[in-house]
Order: C-alpha cells, then structure tokens, then sequence
C-alpha cells in the first residue's frame, strides 16, 4: 500500500528561505537596468527571495512528496479518466525540434509539428465520426465554449438568432451550463428518467423553435449509455438543433462506437483523459472540437491543410507526399480561441499514443475501461449500493445514502478514508441527482489486483463504518495534514504570503 | 472478470444499440513498438528545422534560458500525474506550489491576489474584460490597438459569444498607444475597460501617463493590464504602479519552451475588490482540524462545478503545470538572476537596434523606449526579406504586414539573452545582402 510521508511540518515558503545575493548564475550578470532605460520607466523594488539552487531543488522535491499523483497509486476519479501516462510520450514532446519550434516558424521549416496535427486531426476524425476537427481550444470546457460559439455562428449565419435555448441533462459536468451562459445562451436543465437517462418524451417537451443545441455526455455521467440516442438525435435536428456531443467520457467508446454514428454535429475530447496526456495537477489540457461537414467553415482559426507535394519521391509514405500549412482563411471562423495554434506539445503525446496502439489497441481500450468498471461495480454493490444496478460502461456510481442513515458515515467520509489507504478518493457528490455518491472509474490501464486491492479497502472501511463509525468519521488520520477548515479558507481568505 | 459480471465476452460488454453500430473500418495511423515510436517522432522532429535556426522570433512566445533543474523537478512523477488538488489532504505539495505562484504573480505585478492560472495571455484578457463587465455592467470594450493581435482576436472571439462591442485606440507615431481619443471616449461611460499592453507588442514601453490613469479611475473604467513578455515585471514599474485594476498576462518566459505555440500558461491578477470575480481557480492557506497550517481550494463558490450557468467562467483545466514551472523558473533565478536576465534582454536588443539601424535601407520605425523587441522598416515587403533571410538560415522575425498592412515593410525582431553578438553579426551581414538600399534611397517605396 502506497503511503504519503505522514510528516505533520508544514514546508516554510519559498518566500521565507533564502539570503539575498544567494544568486545562481544562470545568465551573465548584466549592467544596471538604469543604463538601458529611462528611471522613471523602472520599477524601484523587487520582492522575490535568492535561493541556492539546491535549497530550491530541495522544497520541490518536498512539495511533490506531499503530492498524490497516479504515479503514487490508484486514482478511481470518475468522469477524468486517470490512466497512466507513458513516459515516451513526455520524451517525444520534449524533443528539441518539438520544444524549441517557435510558433511563427514558416509553415515549410514546420513541416513536422504540422504533420503531427494533421494525423492527429485525421484519427480523429476516423475514430469519432467527425468531419473535422480544431486542435486550438486549450482544454474541454474551453472546446466546449468553441463548440457553442460555432453553433451560435451558424444559427447567425442562417439567419436563425432566435435560436437562444441549450438543453443541458441534469447529469452533465457544471462546464456545460457554464459554457453555455458564456455564448448568451439560456440554459434549460433536464430531468433524468428513473433509468438515469434523458428521456426523449420530457426532451419533446421543451424542444421548439427556439431551440439551440442538445449537450449530451454519452455514457452519461452516471456511466449509462443513452441507449436512446438516435431517437433524442432525430428529435433535436427535427426542430432544426444541434447535437453536441461532451467528449469526456470518450474512453468508454473509443474504437467500438462513434458519436458522428449516434448523430452528433458538434463534439469535443480530452485528449488529457482519454489519450493519456498528463494531468499535471489540473493543466495543461487540450480540448480538441470536431464538427460535422455542415460546420466546418466555423471552426476556430487556424486549422492544419496538406496539399500534394511536388517533390515527395516515389518511395515515399503517402503522408510524406503531402505538404501540410496553417489555413488562417476562413472567412467564417469562430476566430481563434487561443494566443498560438494549438497545446502542441500536447498534440505531440497524444499522436505518440495513439501510434503505441492502433485501431485495434484503442479499440482494446475502452473495451477494458469498461471491464474494469464492471469488476468493481458488481463487487461494490455487495456492501453499497449501485442505484442504476445494469451494466455500466467505464465508471459507474455507488451511493453512501443507506450507509449514512446507518451510521452517520457519509461519501466524504468513505472518501477521506480511501486515502488514509493509499487511494485517492474517487469523484464525489456528482452527478448531482445521486445522493451521496462516489462515481468511480478505474480506467484500463489498472491490474486486478489493484482493483481487488480496492474493492478490500472499500469494503473494509463499510465494515469497519458499521462497527466503528468513528474511526471512519477521523480520517483521514496518516496524510500530511488532516481534513482542512474550508469555511476558514473562505470567510477570511489568504490567498498569497502577506510578506515579511 | 467477465465470469464475476457475467457477460459472456468483452464485445458483448460493449455492446451499442443496432442504429449507432460501427459499420466502417477506422483510419488509425498502424501501431508502433516504443522504439518505432521514437523514430518516427525523431524524424518529425528533424523535419522541424525551424527549430535550430539563428531566430530573432518574438511577438508573445520567446525563447529565454531555463535551468535544467526545472525538468528534473517538474517532470516528477507526483507533479506530472496528479489531478486539481481537490482532495487538499494528499496535495499539499501542489497546493503550496500554487499559492506560492500566486504570491510571485502578485509581487511581480504590484496586485493583490492572482488566480492559479488561466490558458494564455490572450484568453487572461478575455477573462479580465469579462471580469470588467461584471463589475460595473457596461457591455463596450476599449482595447489598444498595440496589444498582440492575436489576444485582440481572441478578445473578440469571446465578445461575440457575450454580444459585447470592442472599439480600439490607435497607434501613436512612436510606436505607443494613442490616447489622444480617450477622453472623450471615457466621457460616454459604455466602456466596461480600457485594455493596453507594456511592453506592447512593438515591443515599446506603454504604460499610460497619469493624467491618462486619473481620467479612467474618474470615468469608472477598469483598466486591465496586458502582459506578453512577462519578464519585463522584473524591471518595469508595475501594472499596479500605472493604475491597472486587473492585470491578465502570459508567462511562457518563465522556463515553458516555445513548444509551437503551447502549452503556455495565463494569469489574472487583481485588486482585493475583485476577488469574487476572479475566474479560475484559487488556493487558500487555512489550517486542518489539528490546528496545522495547510492549503485548500478555496472560493469555489465562484466556479462552474458549484455555480453551473452563474459561474464566473467556464474555465476547469487550467495550466498548473505549467504554472508550477513558471514557479520553478522564478525560484530558481531569484530577484538577482530574473534582474541579470531582464539586464541581458536589455543590453541585447539595444546591440541590435544599433547594428540594423546603421545598415543602410535599415531603420528603427519608433522611438519609444523599449525592452526587448524591436520594430525594423526595410522600406520595401517585409515578406521579401524575411524569405530571403530565410534562405541564408535565418529566422528574421515576424512579418508586420501579417497584422499591420500600414507596416507591410516592417519586421518585429526579438533579442533575448540567448541572442549572441555573433547572431546580431550574422542576420546584420544578411540584411545588408539583401535589403534593396537603391530603393530606399530613392524612396520609391
């Protein structure tokens, strides 16, 4: 069992080390910046602390122990796909041909970094049914933001502004309403069934004339495959919507089913879930938006092209016959979502992964995400309960509600516990319409026996929640710190070092 | 496992409904081994030349020195592999990593409290105007016409989205902002902000005079603060010190390579008075229940996981990684190193203004004080020459005439303290090859 060091001593601040003048020489000592500019130009003072360089290798190296990484152990967290992410990937990145190309290189000195996105954005397309796809948006909720502003140039472009209403399920991620009220468009939040899906009768009911896009997440958040899809998909382009499809769950699918298939116009991925890119603590991701032909023309600006190439050789690999470019011109674009063209380095470790697989093996993927969650579902429901109890894809919920009328023990409580036993917790109190819910998702890239592993801890800390509430109730009791005063946090917020 | 869920094989596990079925065969590029993958990549990479060229590339993304210690660091695996610190208990590293980012942004751009990081420098203008909007509810944006072009686009991209006008204040013959509009302008009371960039994208000093800053604070107008080149805060007065409310900036120059446009990593700083309308993320230091000083995720109320469609923004992901290396980079140099840098960035772009200017069809097209970018007119399309530099191995700079058609025969050249004398030496010899000096001469161009 993994264990952070349960050491107690808060890590001063980088702010509260080091001597000024304790200066590593990284650059020639320059001359006073007052020889360059005029005094009144510069600033007087600056604040920041001299370290040796050993002493800040030292405090990192501290901090990232203080860290739970997938690395460090087995990280259930529903609907954020935390798989392992290969180490060739970092290393492909970090090339220096792929590090040191500077956005404005002509496109004809480029010509690597492009054929990367290009064979990126062709398997893409190929695995999720799509037309095309942008590479620009820097993560989901910001591809969801691009996708909702392409609907809204295409309603404008067809003269259709009257088109203001998003129907949003009430199992979708809190990005999607988000995102929507960011387009100016008005959110209309729909009841999930007793099956945990959207119900086409109750979808009918607010669907009209005014009607924008569908957002959908399929599975749903619950881990359901909207078994009913091409009938929602009918019913929203009959009043002439869109469909669009929230990409976070794509490794429940990818390879076996695509979302151009289910009728989707519009759809986004995280290539930081689903293709394995580092999570890095919350970002960078990369939020990749594709589009259905009818669409194209909007896209965010500017969007990779190869044209033949005059001299590629007879031998050479077909891709190696094109020669690929920047299309700035589009008339009809979005514009640009972003400072520079794409999160490359991130196009960089998704291309190096997909290569790592095939269609077969990503295909191999989900199948195995699935399986995963399956395993535990049917040993969680044992001693907790699974409200949508059916075959689920790659996560699924489990409910404390029974448990906390039993004992007091509550999902945070189940959670925080988890962690005392070398797991991070899994997603919690989401999707909303679940009481007291833990959504877990194992991923594939998960061995049994860590499953197993799991499921022991899981059940153990029921057990132990009936017997002995109280000592669930104090965890988590061997991390750094324990459970934190949020309402502290908030009411008198401290949000950087106040200084000396 | 299949026995324990008793389903008969994977492939039934997976099973769609007959309507949505995968009928056609994926279009997957074929699997590699790890060392195929290698060099498949590798030979990517070497079709990259770009990469290795003598480059005078600036214009919002620059090649500056970062130790190596920042890789060995940041690509620990604990770092590299964990979620948003949600569960603040096993993610006091990275929680206090971020905090300390945010005090770094603040010390550096003079504000109060600066959020965990936004995607870029152009999507924290975005942001900033929204949180701008927010605040006194007029729904016009002003912004200078000598912020990077592509945080303007961006700008405008958002804007659409919300239905919000944007309007620009023009360039000045010295290469900064013209203000002399802004009173006026001021005086009708629709704009939420007025947005300038220093340095500005010409590379120019552009911080608004006071009489410019009393006539915004007056008008109710926040005025945000544009920030591309990040490492000028270590030398310049403060976005603070010239009035900004809000400062949204880039900082890629601290340690993030250029990587072909990203990731970079955007921050939003602010006065106190902002702080619920902040987007993004932010980290609290607070104790646990044992009296233990510790960080949190805190404020959440302001986010789309709790707010839904009343959120300050969408934004989830943001760039902790990479903000995690700015910080790295900014502990590591220090104030001594970060001033060493920003005094080389100086005494660089200046040898090199001196070198071009004395070529003959060569001239500075401002002359404002800058830091370290510079704006040279070939007095013919700039394209031309840059192609011909091109040729000779050189990365010239960027072509003016791609924003600017009034600048079509200008090239933005960048001198960071990777620029050696010997690169000034060799893209000067170049131009004097290839800049057509009849033509100025005779100014028929």
């Amino acid at each position: 069992m993994t264990r952070l060091a349960s050491d107690h001593t808060a890590s001063p601040l980088i702010f509260e080390l080091g001597q000024d003048g304790r200066a590593n020489r990284y650059v020639d000592a320059g001359a006073p910046l007052s020889d360059f500019l005029p005094k009144d130009t510069l600033r007087e003072e600056l604040p920041l602390p001299d370290n040796t360089e050993l002493d800040v290798v030292r405090h990192f190296t501290r901090l990232s122990q203080r860290t739970f990484g997938i690395d460090v152990g087995f990280y259930p967290l529903g609907s954020c796909t935390m798989k392992y992410n290969p180490r060739v990937n970092d290393a492909m990145a970090s090339l220096p041909g792929m590090r040191d190309l500077h956005p404005y290189a002509p496109d004809e000195l480029a010509q690597g970094a492009l054929q990367v996105m290009y064979e990126l954005e062709r398997t893409f397309c190929s695995l999720f049914g799509m037309a095309a796809f942008s590479l620009n948006p820097s993560a989901g909720a910001h591809a969801e933001l691009a996708a909702l502003l392409i609907a809204k140039a295409y309603f404008k472009d067809r003269g259709q502004t009257h088109r203001n209403k998003v129907i949003v399920p009430d199992t979708a991620h809190g990005t999607n309403p988000a995102s929507a009220a960011m387009c100016g468009f008005k959110v209309i939040s729909l009841k999930s069934d007793e099956r945990g899906r959207v119900s086409v009768e109750e979808l009918k009911k607010v669907l009209g004339p005014d009607t924008a896009v569908c957002m959908m997440t399929n599975p749903n958040t619950l881990g359901l495959f909207e078994d009913h899809i091409h009938e929602i998909a009918k019913a929203v382009h009959d009043v002439g919507g869109l469909m669009y499809y929230d990409g976070a769950n794509a490794n429940a699918l990818m390879g076996n089913a695509r979302p151009g298939d289910m009728g989707f116009d519009l759809m986004h991925l995280n290539t930081h879930k689903t293709f394995t890119i580092p999570h890095g603590g919350g970002g960078a991701g990369h939020g990749p938006v594709g589009v259905a032909a009818h669409l194209v023309e909007f896209l965010p600006a500017p969007y990779v092209r190869a044209r033949p190439k005059n001299d590629g050789g007879a031998h050479a690999a077909p891709s190696d016959k094109l020669e690929f470019y920047l299309d700035f011109d589009m008339p009809k674009s979005i514009g640009p979502m972003r400072s520079f063209w794409s999160n490359f380095a991130h196009a960089v470790r998704a291309l190096a992964y997909i290569y790592a697989n095939g269609a077969e093996g990503l295909t191999r993927v989900s199948q195995l995400a699935v399986l995963n969650a399956n395993y535990i579902r049917v040993k969680v429901r044992e001693f907790l309960e699974t409200p949508y109890d059916e075959i689920c894809r790659h996560e699924f919920v489990a409910s404390a509600q029974e448990l906390k009328k039993e004992t007091g023990v509550r999902a945070l409580d189940i959670a925080k516990a988890l962690l005392d036993r070398g797991f991070m917790a899994p997603t919690m109190y989401f999707p909303l319409i679940v009481p007291e819910c833990l959504m877990i998702e194992p991923t594939e890239t998960e061995s049994k026996e860590t499953l197993d592993a799991f499921i022991a801890a899981l059940r153990e800390i029921v057990q132990t929640a009936k017997s002995n509430p109280e000592a669930i109730l104090a965890a988590p009791q061997y991390t750094v710190v324990g459970r934190l005063d949020e309402t502290r946090a908030a009411r008198q917020p401290d949000l950087r070092w106040p200084g000396h | 496992m299949l026995e324990a869920i008793g389903v008969p094989s994977l492939e039934k596990l997976v099973e769609v409904p007959e309507p949505v079925k995968l009928r056609e065969r994926l279009d997957v590029v074929p699997a590699l081994s790890e060392a195929g993958i290698t060099k498949r990549f590798e030979h990517f990479a070497k079709k990259n030349s770009a990469a290795s060229l003598i480059s005078f590339l600036g214009a919002g993304a620059y090649r500056h020195y970062a130790p190596p210690a920042i890789s060995a660091l940041a690509m620990r695996g604990e770092f590299l592999t964990a979620y948003t610190p949600y569960q603040a208990e096993v993610s006091q590293g990275y929680l206090q990593a971020i905090y300390e980012w945010q005090t770094y942004i603040c010390l550096l751009t003079g504000l109060d409290i600066a959020n965990a990081s936004v995607y870029d420098g152009a999507t924290a203008l975005a942001e900033a105007a929204i949180m701008a909007i927010n605040t006194n509810g007029r729904n016009k944006v002003l912004a200078s016409r000598a912020i990077h072009p592509n945080y303007r686009a961006v700008l405008k991209t958002y804007c659409d989205g919300l239905d919000v006008e944007i309007d620009e204040l023009p360039v000045a013959k010295d290469g900064t902002t013209d203000l002399s509009d802004l009173p006026a302008l001021l005086a009708t009371k629709e704009y939420a902000c007025v947005a300038i960039q220093s340095p500005n994208f010409f590379g120019n000093i552009d911080a608004p005079p006071q009489t410019a800053q009393a006539a915004i604070k007056e008008s109710g107008t926040v005025l945000i603060g544009v920030v591309a080149e990040a490492l000028a805060l270590a030398a310049l007065q403060t976005p603070a010190s010239w009035g900004a409310e809000i400062v949204a900036g880039e900082a890629q120059s601290f340690g993030v390579p250029v990587a072909y446009g990203g990731p970079y990593v955007g921050f939003i700083a602010s006065d106190k008075e902002q702080m619920r309308r902040i987007p993004g993320r932010l980290v609290g230091r607070t104790v646990d229940v044992h009296g233990n000083e510790a960080f949190v995720l805190t404020l959440q109320a302001r986010e789309q996981h709790i707010r839904r469609e009343r959120a300050t923004s969408n934004i989830c992901t943001n760039q902790a990684h990479c903000a995690l290396i700015a910080t790295m980079y900014l502990a590591l140099m220090g104030k001594t190193g970060l001033r060493d840098v920003a005094s080389a960035n100086l005494a660089r772009s200046r040898e090199l203004a001196t070198r071009v200017s004395s070529l003959r069809g060569c001239s500075l097209q401002f002359d404002a004080p800058f830091f370290n970018e510079i704006v040279v007119n070939v007095h013919q399309p700039a394209r031309e020459v840059l192609a011909q530099l091109q040729r000779r191995g050189i990365l010239g700079g960027v072509d003016l005439g791609r924003y600017y058609p009034e600048y079509s025969d200008c090239i933005l050249m960048a001198a960071t303290e990777l620029t050696s004398s010997a690169d000034i030496e060799t893209v000067c010899s170049a131009l004097q090859e290839v800049v057509n000096v009849a033509s100025f001469v005779t100014g028929s161009r």
